[in-house]
């Protein structure tokens, strides 16, 4: 072996793994705020009489689903300014990643809307709502609440998704990792460090959304 | 357009190497996956607490950490465990146990769904256990697997992507190359992220074919 550990560089360094852990997660954010709204927009489409609109919106899912992100980032950074749409880094990721997100999403949505029963949807007709009413106060939050596991899951994955920004130097964790390993040669002890951040604050985000399960329990 | 075509041939070695490394890394990355979820699985499900806890610890950390990370991970720091692997081994090592994490859950949640008494079931005819498993839980609990493995296995394509940037020569990273050469972004991404979208649709049509055939008659 003849590797001795050095923790030094990465005690001196640890302003940057947090900077670039706090990076990730607001792109993540970012994306699935936009991304939660496209999902919204697809899935509530689907539910309308004309054939039309479920057609796009599988059209869209099944591309980016069967698409690679590194790919889309790529296209999307390297690509899309050749037809004259340029984008910053940090826009053009958060623009990927939320299509990205957008087509999972829309699969989520769907699937909770499925799950709304249907005679509560009689009920809200029966009181005399209209449909915008009927979507905003009685679908939407049944729908909300049988998808926040899978929409948990979504989130965590899209975080873990944020490493891919590395790849078009963004600098959140991974290429912070990625620099001080080639800065010190400290390689063991940047991966680990990289690793453990990123597994601790996955299990706090998989445990908070425990506790908001908790909180709203299932109809 | 007769300018793509043209440089289109140029590449078509390039990118036909790309696509068979792709398919071999996939294949071989959900074979060697499958496999390790599968002992992962029964291990989970089955298994005595000594056995299960550090397969459940190994599960959730290779779950929580990025494939990025992974790969970057294991190209780096098996050569100081002693083994040292060229950058396709050390990738096919990470998508291993990857998706191996992932069937693991997913084979184990299939399991748990069968009901304890089959296994009863399968004692009171005489059966040991590793029959028992294969002959009676195994076979129902595939018609669950079978849809999530194939999502599995097209996800695992899109993160072979991933090794492009490990330096193995895959599809994305020949695409890189070409692109580097002859600067037209635009029409070689598109066509890149199109054959992974075909190599996907391929899984998905047989995957739905496998789920009908596996499907309750």
């Amino acid at each position: 072996m003849g590797y001795t550990f050095q923790f030094g560089v990465i005690e001196a360094n640890f302003d940057h793994f947090l900077y670039g852990l706090a990076l990730g997660l607001a792109l993540a954010f970012a994306a699935i705020l936009v991304g939660t709204f496209i999902g919204l927009l697809c899935a509530f489409a689907t539910m309308a009489k004309a054939p039309l609109p479920s057609r796009l919106v599988g059209i869209y899912v099944s591309a980016i689903r069967n698409t690679p992100l590194l790919v889309i980032i790529l296209f999307v950074y390297f690509a899309l300014p050749q037809a004259g749409i340029r984008l910053g880094k940090l826009e053009s990721f958060v623009f990927s990643l939320a299509i990205y997100a957008g087509a999972y999403l829309t699969e989520v949505f769907r699937a909770g809307l499925a799950g709304v029963p249907r005679g509560v949807i009689d009920a809200g007709r029966a009181i005399g709502l209209t449909g915008f009413q009927l979507a905003l106060y009685v679908i939407s939050p049944i729908m909300w609440r049988n998808c926040l596991p899978a929409l948990g899951t979504t989130f965590i994955s899209l975080f873990k998704d944020t490493s891919l920004a590395a790849v078009i130097a963004i600098p959140e964790l991974t290429y912070q990792a990625r620099k001080l390993n080639t800065e010190t040669f400290r390689v063991a002890e940047a991966w680990a460090t990289a690793s453990v951040l990123y597994l601790a604050t996955c299990l706090l985000i998989a445990a908070g959304l425990r506790q908001l399960e908790r909180r709203f329990p299932k109809f | 357009m007769e300018h793509f075509l043209q440089e289109l041939w140029i590449a078509r070695w390039a990118l036909a190497q790309g696509l068979l490394l792709t398919v071999e890394i996939s294949a071989a990355a959900i074979l060697c996956g499958s496999l390790i979820g599968l002992l992962a699985g029964i291990g989970l499900t089955y298994g005595k607490w000594l056995l299960r806890l550090p397969i459940r610890a190994l599960v959730d950390c290779i779950r929580g950490i990025p494939v990025l990370v992974l790969i970057l991970a294991s190209f780096y720091l098996l050569t100081f465990a002693g083994i040292n692997l060229t950058a396709v081994q050390s990738g096919l090592f990470a998508l291993s146990i990857f998706c191996g994490a992932h069937m693991g859950e997913i084979i184990r949640g299939a399991l748990q769904s069968i009901p304890a008494t089959q296994i009863d079931a399968g004692r009171a005819i005489g059966l040991t256990f590793p029959r028992i498993l294969v002959y009676v839980l195994l076979p129902q609990a595939m018609r669950q697997i079978m849809p999530v493995w194939v999502n599995t296995g097209a996800e695992l394509v899109k993160a072979s992507t991933l090794l492009s940037v490990i330096g193995t020569g895959e599809l994305l990273l020949r695409t890189q190359e070409i692109v580097g050469r002859n600067f037209m972004t635009l029409e070689f991404y598109a066509l890149c992220g199109f054959l992974y979208f075909l190599i996907n649709s391929v899984i998905e049509r047989l995957g739905k074919f496998a789920s009908r055939r596996f499907a309750l008659q």
